[in-house]
């Protein structure tokens, strides 16, 4: 069994063997991932140890006190926290080998062809099809809300395979090349004037059955494991008091007292307690998984976050007067991050109103919460027993 | 660090608790008593201060308590909140046991106090209005002196135009019906006088379950405790520790809410189907529960904050209390309108917990008294 003192020893092999201040990036990235340092509860030969999930920070702790370079988490969000272990549950043994490290070290970004502009919330609706022809599978249609398609060399999909079966049971999931000459990806403009996102066109596109993942038609319990560890990346990082959106706005009440009023002062009260509240519950969460209690309360979070980043900039704006009539820029631009707080009050007024929609929207969520936590029974259903082909659209 | 969590100690006492009121003093109990002016179910106190130890768990060892914490107490006032139990432990075992706590504990009077608060023979309340919030008692060590007899600056008579208009006279004292020893602020300390020596005049309260009174002690003369100065600190610890932990007691008065909503509008059926598969009312519950969870997380705050002594008290207790009065309240009162009819029926209890969660969302400082001390505490003055 490996614990914290055997991994400390190995953390500082592999420092002492590619010292970071010598060593390239991803020379070292790569030596790390083959120390079985990457993700330490992966398999060994995976980047793994096969050990505990909570040692990692063990590692992390040790290479960060070194200096080590880190795989720029943040750039990598959706290999690292979905593809993978999507990969690592159902991929075959030559898909672990071939994907997993160039996704950890950063080699290869991975996006998610999920979303259709006809299936948002209805996710089982899609209709991009994936027809079998021999060895390979033709896949057409359109993909939206696709963050990184310009950037990705991979993406996951799912495809509907047999539009004859209720929806739910006629999808299949793939790894699909982005390089492959049918795959057109064109940026798509938001509310922010910004295209953090894309639009993603599949005209013929071939996919060996090899980058099938799940058996044929499985697709839809393939994607539940990928959506379960997105609600679980969402949220799950410790922040001091006032670190979140209500940091600026706390700033300019104190440096500016021109801009005070009562009205604003109970509001501001309101949605500091609020923020305070939210950062406590988050650490609770966060305590619960160190202690393995993992409780349903990350949903909460994800929820809570939503409306206190529309409430707290929707004040912001109100509170700089003048200013908050004026926004920094409006030219379309194609950020490799998603950022919700950066540039000005408007910006991250216009981008947190994607904060109850992306992930889930809050009436989904919602909904969620009060079926699978309170236990409150489902609202009557006419689409589960319905062919996918005979469903209204 | 703090720590939010519930331990195994705590969940075994939250489980005797709960075991305790579900036997004694369940719904119907306390519905058969509330209007009897005695609403304390005989012997229940008994067992939950006394046999179970439950009055003494702030109380150090040494001096006859369970040397346990906040964080244990907070679980009790769950529990009490759940069920909506009429039992002065908010009163007695937190605010007045807080306050003697902060005294000189060597001293033979307060020694002997604590001792019986501990034990639960003795219930002491502090001779102030229910609604006083932390920090709002000041001024207590230089209130005049009236009628050659000393008074807390939070009696009525100091306010223009408020209290009974009869000097040394404090409304809204809460558990003053149960109380052996009143503790008194008056200009020159806090004193100790024997409820016998005090004239109670019971008043009707919102809360049915925690009752108020009228309590007037310029006739007693009563043991000097503290001198002011000491006094006016101890006062403030008790306070900010009631306030601290009434967050439990909403929490755990929200959570009864929530299930017995969920219960009912899973049961109850209307339109061929059960009310509860109406989207309409299950976004209103997962947003109760969403409240709930942060109820959770700011009333635990609160508990550990003042179990560990942290400079931080004042500020996670005022958060708390900002936060969990008006969830208690919205969950009480969702709690009425999903229920439907029957939710405005005397016979079921959802009444209980709207009027004690509405008084709550008064008692130890509103929310917006909450909010101002937040204000100064971390720097966001109001306008000038």
């Amino acid at each position: 069994m490996t614990d914290a003192a055997e991994l400390r020893t190995r953390t500082q092999r592999l420092l002492a063997e590619h010292p970071p201040a010598t060593t390239a990036r991803e020379d070292f990235l790569r030596a790390r991932f083959d120390a079985g340092l990457a993700w330490v509860h992966y398999p060994v030969g995976l980047g793994g140890l096969d050990a505990p999930r909570s040692l990692q920070a063990v590692v992390d702790a040790e290479l960060a006190a070194a200096g080590a370079p880190d795989n720029d988490p943040r750039r990598i969000g959706i290999g690292l926290g979905m593809a993978a272990p999507t990969l690592l549950a159902y991929g075959s043994d030559e898909v672990k080998q071939r994907f997993l490290k160039p996704l950890w070290v950063g080699e290869e970004v991975w996006c998610q062809l999920f979303s259709e502009p006809g299936a948002g919330s209805d996710l089982a609706a899609l209709a991009t099809r994936a027809v079998r022809d021999g060895d390979t599978w033709v896949v057409n249609g359109q993909k939206v809300w696709t963050s990184s398609a310009h950037v990705a060399r991979w993406a996951i999909l799912i495809a509907r395979t047999d539009p004859d079966l209720p929806k739910h049971r006629g999808i299949t999931y793939f790894v699909c090349d982005m390089t492959d000459p049918g795959v057109e990806v064109r940026p798509l403009r938001q509310i922010t004037g910004e295209a953090e996102f894309n639009e993603v066109f599949l005209t013929d596109v071939r996919i060996p059955d090899a980058h099938r993942l799940g058996e044929a038609g499985d697709g839809w319990r393939v994607a539940q494991t990928t959506l379960m560890n997105e609600r679980v990346s969402i949220g799950g990082a410790r922040i001091p008091r006032e670190g979140g959106m209500i940091g600026p706005v706390a700033k300019t009440w104190r440096e500016r007292p021109d801009l005070r009023t009562h009205d604003l002062h109970r509001r501001l009260l309101d949605l500091w307690v609020d923020s305070e509240v939210a950062r406590l519950t988050g650490e609770r969460l966060r305590q619960q998984l160190v202690a393995g209690q993992p409780g349903p309360e990350g949903s909460a979070m994800k929820l809570g976050f939503a409306r206190l980043n529309q409430a707290i900039s929707g004040l912001e704006v109100e509170l700089l007067g003048d200013e908050g009539l004026l926004y920094g820029d409006w030219t379309m631009r194609r950020p490799e991050l998603v950022d919700f707080t950066g540039r000005d009050a408007g910006y991250r007024y216009l981008r947190s109103k994607g904060n109850s929609i992306e992930g889930g929207t809050t009436e989904v969520l919602l909904n969620i919460v009060a079926e699978r936590v309170l236990g409150l029974p489902p609202e009557p259903r006419n689409d589960k027993d319905v062919a996918w082909k005979d469903l209204a659209r | 660090m703090t720590d939010l969590l519930y331990s195994e100690t705590e969940d075994d006492l939250r489980a005797a608790v709960r075991s305790l009121l579900a036997d004694r003093a369940d719904a119907q109990t306390l519905l058969g008593r509330i209007e009897t002016g005695a609403p304390y179910v005989p012997g229940l106190w008994k067992s939950l201060a006394g046999d179970m130890g439950a009055a003494g768990l702030l109380v150090p060892e040494k001096l006859g308590g369970q040397g346990a914490s906040h964080r244990e107490a907070a679980v009790v006032l769950e529990e009490l909140g759940r069920a909506v139990t009429p039992a002065p432990y908010l009163t007695s075992a937190v605010v007045a046991t807080e306050t003697l706590l902060a005294l000189d504990t060597e001293g033979e009077p307060v020694a002997e106090l604590l001792a019986g608060l501990a034990s639960g023979r003795t219930v002491a309340v502090l001779a102030l209005p229910l609604s006083t919030a932390p920090g709002t008692e000041r001024g207590l060590a230089t209130a005049p002196r009236e009628h050659g007899v000393d008074i807390g600056s939070g009696a009525p008579e100091t306010r223009e135009g408020g209290g009974s208009g009869r000097p040394g006279t404090v409304t809204g004292v809460a558990d003053a019906l149960a109380a052996d020893v009143f503790l008194v602020p008056r200009a020159d300390g806090l004193y100790a006088v024997p409820a016998g020596d005090a004239v109670v005049v019971p008043q009707t309260p919102l809360d049915l379950t925690r009752p108020l009174a009228a309590v007037t002690t310029d006739g007693a003369v009563g043991t000097l405790l503290a001198d002011a100065e000491t006094a006016g600190a101890a006062i403030r610890r008790g306070l900010l520790s009631g306030a601290g932990l009434l967050a439990s007691e909403q929490l755990g008065l929200a959570e009864w809410c929530l299930e017995e909503t969920v219960r009912h509008t899973r049961q109850r059926y209307q339109f061929n189907r059960p009310v509860g598969s109406f989207q309409a009312l299950k976004h209103r519950m997962a947003q109760l529960w969403l409240e709930i969870v942060n109820a959770r997380a700011a009333a635990r705050a609160a508990a550990d904050a003042l179990a560990t002594g942290s400079p931080e008290a004042p500020l996670t207790v005022a958060v708390a209390q900002a936060y969990c009065s008006k969830v208690a309240v919205h969950a009480a009162e969702e709690c009425v309108q999903l229920h439907g009819g029957i939710g405005m029926t005397w016979e079921h209890p959802a009444h209980l917990a709207l009027k004690r969660a509405k008084s709550d969302q008064v008692a130890l400082g509103s929310a917006g008294r909450h909010q101002d001390a937040i204000a100064a505490l971390v720097d966001l003055p109001a306008p000038a």
